[in-house]
């Protein structure tokens, strides 16, 4: 068999270097595919903002393509479409992100347009309300949506108000109305800079040229007014399950959203309970929640669990998409599965069959440049080391049903858990 | 990258080959000839409800055991329900990739319908419905279709009406079973880093005794021309009102298909086959309805398809602007392309678009089986392999004559979705 068996990216294959200006470089090489994926991320996003300024970090972010002092944002528009190329920036709540992909040979275009959008935005003001207007009419079409409010419901229950988790990144219509044009100016000067910024290419280019762009479009950029990362406050415990519902009319389906919250990525028990969520609600057809709600029960389209495992305390969860009529025994069986995987040990064949389907999905993962690009940055990000997913296996293949059990019962408590719900009627 | 091989099995299955080593993973796809477009009125959503039965079980796989046979793998599976077709695949690592063999030819012939997950099955598929019906945009597409296709099946939703999916038995979708999914009626394909002989040893061996069946009669009828103008009005509670003009577009097959994308691609920007997309701020569109301020978002394409279907461009109406408005804003842009003025720097940059979205499209080993599967299903593989050549081909003139031959309003459909402000309303409480 002529087969290839690359390996996974690690301390080897991985040329990681640290720009002058602290910028983290990483570069992997791969030329099966024509194309160049760029992921990057840097400090700033929702701690950065305060609640009255609501959506400030995901706007700036959104805005810094609409001109900068070399290009408008006609000729921004042009630099990457023009070659079929494509870039953009995000913002989350610890860090904002930045990515962008092309054709091997156009990788200098695409970084230059993301220095250029980062470093020397101009943020004009015609271009600046139009993004507000369509940010607004976006906001509009959230609120109607089902998903987006029992997903706002769960977090603004499962978070108080003084918590930057409590707020959406999108702002709401009241506040992004008010965000103001030195807001966004002032809150790019002050926030943005290379300190903390990590930057990953993967794909058909040599490490060296993609490091020598990298660093002429990068590594003279300073800003000594960079913040410090922002403490988060302390979280209260919950003391009993609270539900949080919004009708919406003309609706037909509810969604809901059901959980507490779960452990950041650097908790000890973090990889127990990533394992311990996959019996839950992703392994085969959405693993335990997905075959009593949806294929035992048949009361839904989608029913799964996910743990986000983020910088910070984020939630671990349940979201089902049911009949209305349903809603409160999709909760019900939800819950009992909650407390089953806290109460009980998990057979030595699930524990087994969900070690061999986190190991085994990773050449998956990592068959694109994207897929490799983003598991790159994540290493990164979360400080695992170059040799992470070498060493992945062997952190899987120690958890004990034990280990399981007691990340799910430190975390899932069933009877204090807040649940979101948005459909046509409440319940 | 290697050549694509085509086998014809000695029950009529049709296999493709091509051998990628790029990654250490396999593609494996099976797709019935069989769609939405070819189901009767009473049973509409039938084929997509059979896709969801395929994964019951048999009874050498129960209920279950093949989500955890793939997990447990490493790979990933699913399944899709088109206008034309139902396709099945397992994406392995190399070293397993004979489980997904297995199961596809298992399930050819041994699905159970079980008689209760035939029930479980319909209140899933119900919630799948009323899941798209809390999108604005799916009420307004599902009138669009229903307006542009009196006759041909393509009027339907692939998930069926309401009413067929509250009534349709569990002998409807066996029926439906056993009429469609047979070796003869079957294009499998097989993308990854295996060796061709290898590969078709097995596929012979898990394949070949399964019997060919009675080539199925598919129920098609004609969509007659359209002649005039039709418009449907939605109005239903909603964040903002949306905008959708359809013309009829020529089959993926005919060349014309083509033409037409290059114009699209000027007119709303690039749509790739997958693999990642770029965005469309220099489509003529975008300048003329969002830089205006009239939409928020606007977007367009053609969908390949066998029966002539819809080219369609849909925009989101800024808050305090009207489909009128912007529906006059999108018939400017049109005059000016029927008047000829596409220039060759558009052209140009259509191509190399297309280009770059190519080579992303074939980047994953799932996502080229995939379009081999499609393409060979509307006449042959070759759509897919010759795509960017058959865009380069596309001259200015090509660009004109579709435009004038496609773009009448004789044969458009226009919809507005149109929000209607009712309240909100939410509550708290504490379970003590």
């Amino acid at each position: 068999m002529t087969m290839v068996t690359p390996s996974l990216p690690n301390s080897q294959n991985i040329h990681r270097e640290t720009l002058a200006n602290g910028i983290v470089v990483l570069v992997y090489e791969n030329f099966a595919a024509q194309s160049v994926v760029v992921r990057g991320s840097f400090r700033a996003g929702g701690l950065y903002e305060t609640p009255e300024k609501n959506g400030l970090a995901s706007l700036t972010a959104e805005a810094l393509m609409r001109g900068t002092e070399k290009r408008d944002f006609n000729q921004i528009a042009a630099a990457l479409e023009d070659i079929g190329a494509d870039a953009g920036f995000g913002s989350g709540n610890h860090r904002n992100s930045f990515g962008g992909k092309s054709l091997a040979e156009d990788l200098d275009i695409v970084l230059d347009v993301l220095a250029d959008s980062m470093r020397r935005p101009t943020f004009p003001t015609q271009q600046i309300e139009r993004l507000r207007g369509e940010v607004l009419t976006g906001l509009q079409i959230a609120m109607q949506n089902t998903r987006y409010r029992a997903s706002r419901a769960f977090y603004e229950t499962l978070y108080p108000a003084n918590h930057p988790y409590h707020y959406s990144g999108r702002g709401s219509i009241q506040t992004v109305t008010d965000l103001t044009l030195d807001d966004i100016s002032e809150y790019r000067r002050s926030v943005y800079g290379p300190a903390g910024m990590i930057i990953t290419v993967a794909g058909a280019v040599k490490a060296g040229d993609a490091l020598e762009i990298v660093r002429r479009h990068f590594e003279d950029w300073q800003n000594s007014e960079q913040p410090a990362t922002p403490a988060l406050p302390e979280l209260p415990l919950l003391d009993a399950t609270r539900r949080s519902a919004v009708a919406l009319p003309g609706k037909t389906q509810s969604d809901v959203v059901l959980g507490a919250v779960g452990p950041s990525r650097f908790a000890p028990d973090y990889l127990a309970a990533m394992l311990a969520n996959s019996i839950l609600g992703q392994f085969g057809m959405m693993g335990r929640i997905g075959a009593s709600v949806r294929e035992r029960l048949g009361l839904a389209y989608y029913a799964y669990s996910q743990m986000d495992g983020g910088l910070g305390p984020t939630p671990w969860y349940v979201m089902a998409g049911v009949n209305p009529t349903n809603v409160d025994l999709a909760i019900d069986r939800s819950i009992d599965e909650l407390r089953r995987l806290g109460d009980e040990k998990v057979s030595q064949e699930d524990l087994e069959d969900n070690q061999a389907y986190v190991v085994g999905r990773l050449p998956l993962q990592l068959e694109s440049n994207e897929g490799i690009a983003s598991t790159i940055l994540s290493m990164e990000i979360y400080q695992l080391g170059l040799d992470y997913l070498i060493e992945f296996p062997d952190q899987i293949n120690r958890l004990t049903a034990e280990d399981l059990k007691a990340a799910a019962s430190r975390y899932l408590t069933p009877d204090r858990l807040v649940i979101g719900i948005a459909g046509p009627a409440l319940n | 990258m290697g050549e694509v091989t085509k086998h014809i099995l000695k029950n009529g299955m049709t296999v493709l080959l091509k051998e990628v080593h790029s990654a250490p993973l396999v593609s494996w796809w099976v797709l019935y000839r069989i769609g939405s477009r070819n189901e009767q009125t009473g049973t509409t959503g039938i084929s997509h409800w059979v896709e969801h039965m395929m994964f019951k079980g048999t009874d050498k796989f129960p209920a279950g055991a093949l989500d955890k046979a793939i997990d447990r793998a490493g790979g990933s599976w699913n399944a899709q329900t088109f206008f034309d077709y139902t396709a099945y695949y397992e994406t392995l690592p190399v070293d397993k990739y004979e489980l997904g063999l297995e199961i596809e030819a298992d399930r050819m012939i041994n699905a159970q319908f079980d008689p209760e997950e035939v029930e479980s099955e319909r209140t899933v598929i119900i919630s799948e419905r009323q899941g798209a019906e809390n999108s604005p945009t799916f009420w307004l597409g599902e009138e669009m279709q229903a307006a542009a296709f009196r006759v041909h099946g393509y009027h339907h939703e692939i998930i069926g009406d309401m009413f067929d999916l509250e009534n349709m038995t569990r002998d409807d979708l066996y029926g439906h079973y056993q009429q469609h999914y047979m070796p003869n009626n079957a294009i499998a394909v097989a993308v990854g880093a295996f060796n061709s002989e290898e590969m078709l040893a097995k596929i012979r061996a898990l394949y070949e005794g399964i019997p060919a069946g009675e080539q199925p009669k598919l129920f098609s009828r004609p969509e007659p021309e359209q002649n005039g103008e039709r418009r449907v009005h939605v109005e239903r509670p909603g964040g903002s009102a949306f905008i959708d003009i359809s013309y009829k577009a020529p089959p993926a097959s005919d060349p014309d298909w083509f033409k037409l994308s290059i114009l699209s691609s000027v007119l709303c920007g690039p749509s790739g086959l997958g693999g990642g997309g770029i965005d469309n701020k220099t489509s003529r569109l975008y300048k003329a309805l969002v830089e205006t301020e009239l939409a928020a978002h606007v977007d367009g394409g053609l969908v390949p398809t066998i029966d002539p279907y819809l080219y369609s461009i849909s925009a989101t109406v800024r808050d305090g602007r009207t489909c009128e408005e912007v529906e006059a804003a999108i018939q400017r842009e049109i005059d000016r392309v029927l008047e000829g003025d596409i220039t060759e720097a558009e052209l140009a940059r259509a191509k190399k678009q297309a280009r770059a979205l190519f080579a992303y499209s074939t980047e994953q080993v799932t996502r080229q089986a995939f379009w081999l599967a499609f393409s060979e299903n509307f006449g042959g593989y070759q759509w897919f392999e010759n795509y960017v050549q058959s865009l380069e081909a596309v001259t200015l003139e090509d660009v004109n004559e579709a435009a004038h031959k496609y773009l009448k309003p004789q044969s458009r459909i226009i919809g507005c979705f149109i929000p209607t402000g009712e309240d909100e309303f939410s509550f708290e409480e504490v379970d003590e």
